[in-house]
């Protein structure tokens, strides 16, 4: 116990069981040709949409490892947003089918480890798509907060679990 | 006479597989007991547990471990030897990147214990009765290690110094690996005692592989007969060799049978399974989601088969455990 406190907040909060609602961390991986591009429109037009994406930009979702995926939801992510160009409409030709076709194998085995399927989400977005942008944002973060926290991080008491005997 | 270093060889959750690799050396096996001192390897050799408590910290040059760590006492054990030596490596792919025990996390302990000891149907247990820790009988008390939730690597509970990748390790990476230590100019720490490159560089099949390959459907072993010429892949079969590190010259291919990734990773690769799930995908021939999911249903385990050796190594670890909250205590 400190001898003196400081902050009489402090004393009436009994420690870490601070309660806020929860806000889903999304990590998005937008194709610098289409989606990125519709963000940025939905920014200039002041558009308004949940914070809750942190967007990583890419030259292409078919440059979006399988491992920047799993990646983020090992680190903390609660979903993972995917965004390319419409079919057909890819600046390299065949990067968003690529993209398309590994997100589908994806999710098959995100399933087996214990991922729910709407923690990962892919969407064609085209640069011109702002209003469809928007929709999508508040869409995917309104499912993952259904589902609640991933909690994959392996934070103590994950820890202890695991090697519980 | 200077004495000989000496060398450790222990077993954890494993096959046995590893230790057949170093009776394999066959008679290269003396020239290393001709230079080395094995000071404990409880599959061949009568030492006790309490022989290496009793050795300095730091006595012996190196110990090869290989299993993952699953129970209390495998952990302890990995402890101890990480203490008593100065180089601690994991040998095969079980301590390596988990192996094959690994798998077990696509399941908890409960669902685990559940099926050896009560659902299996050649087991008969009316009485439901489970290991336990401690068991009493005629006024002694036995113990059992306890058995952890989740599957980890050697490297995931003590450091360690080297690897030797290989499900089990063939007995020229593991020649190459003594050779290595014993010449006296170590490699950097972590670094793993096998070619960095993947498996496609160094297959005999390799000129077969075509430039632009595209892949209609996955097909099995047992749904075809295989060409013993053309590269596995462009037959469609599911073979790992993108994504796997060579070394182990393709004893597998060379048996007409497709890579299963048993070396891991290369060094730039971070996980095994995503990279090779990439890769196989990427290869289909459809554009459209029924079309895409038509070919994908010919790999049925998509995880199981991508993470056969890696799964405790990947980057989720094991299948999301299900949360128990503990009951609210009411006062």
């Amino acid at each position: 116990m400190p001898d003196v406190i400081l902050n009489p907040s402090q004393a009436a909060a009994p420690p870490m069981v601070q309660q806020s609602p929860f806000e889903p961390r999304i990590v998005a991986f937008f194709c610098n040709w289409c989606t990125y591009l519709a963000a940025d429109l939905a920014g200039t037009s002041r558009m308004k949409y949940a914070p809750n994406v942190r967007v990583v930009r890419v030259m292409c979702s078919g440059r979006v490892d399988p491992q920047f995926v799993l990646a983020a939801f090992a680190h903390g992510a609660d979903g993972v947003l995917i965004g390319g160009c419409h079919p057909g409409d890819c600046h390299y030709q065949e990067g968003n089918y690529k993209a398309l076709r590994r997100y589908r194998l994806l999710k098959r085995m995100l399933k087996q480890m214990g991922i729910e399927e709407d923690r990962l989400r892919l969407e064609w977005i085209s640069a011109s798509e702002a209003e469809r942008f928007r929709w999508v944002m508040n869409d995917m973060v309104e499912h993952v907060r259904a589902l609640g926290p991933l909690h994959l991080q392996p934070d103590k008491e994950v820890f202890a679990e695991e090697v519980a005997v | 006479m200077a004495e000989k270093p000496k060398v450790a060889f222990y077993w954890c959750s494993s096959c046995g597989g590893c230790e057949e690799t170093v009776v394999d050396l066959g008679e290269a096996v003396l020239d290393v007991v001709a230079a080395v001192d094995i000071v404990f390897w409880p599959v061949a050799l009568d030492f006790k547990r309490k022989d290496v408590e009793a050795m300095p910290d730091g006595t012996i040059l190196a110990t090869f471990v290989n299993g993952a760590i699953r129970t209390t006492e495998q952990e302890e054990m990995a402890h101890l030897l990480r203490r008593k030596s100065k180089l601690l490596l994991a040998f095969g792919s079980c301590s390596h990147l988990g192996g094959i025990p690994g798998l077990a996390n696509f399941f908890d302990r409960e669902s685990i214990l559940q099926s050896v000891y009560c659902d299996s149907p050649s087991t008969v247990n009316t009485e439901g009765v489970r290991p336990s820790l401690r068991h009493k009988d005629n006024g002694h008390t036995v113990e059992l290690p306890g058995f952890y939730q989740t599957v980890r690597t050697l490297n995931q509970v003590v450091d360690v110094d080297y690897y030797v990748p290989g499900c089990p390790p063939t007995s020229r990476i593991l020649r190459t690996a003594l050779q290595t230590l014993l010449g006296g100019e170590l490699p950097p720490k972590g670094t793993v005692l096998a070619p960095d490159h993947a498996l496609c560089e160094e297959c005999p099949r390799k000129d077969s592989k075509p430039v632009d390959l595209s892949i209609s459907h996955f097909k099995r072993p047992h749904e075809v007969l295989i060409d013993e010429q053309k590269c596995l892949l462009a037959q469609g079969l599911l073979c790992m060799g993108p994504a796997t590190r060579g070394g182990c010259e393709a004893p597998c291919i060379q048996g007409n049978m497709p890579c299963t990734g048993c070396c891991g990773p290369t060094s730039r690769v971070k996980d095994q399974g995503a990279k090779i799930l990439s890769s196989l995908a990427s290869l289909l021939e459809s554009k459209d989601e029924a079309g895409i999911d038509q070919a994908l249903a010919s790999i049925p385990d998509p995880a199981g088969s991508f993470y056969r050796y890696s799964l405790p190594s990947s980057l989720l670890r094991r299948k999301k455990l299900t949360r128990h909250k503990p009951e609210p205590v009411s006062r």
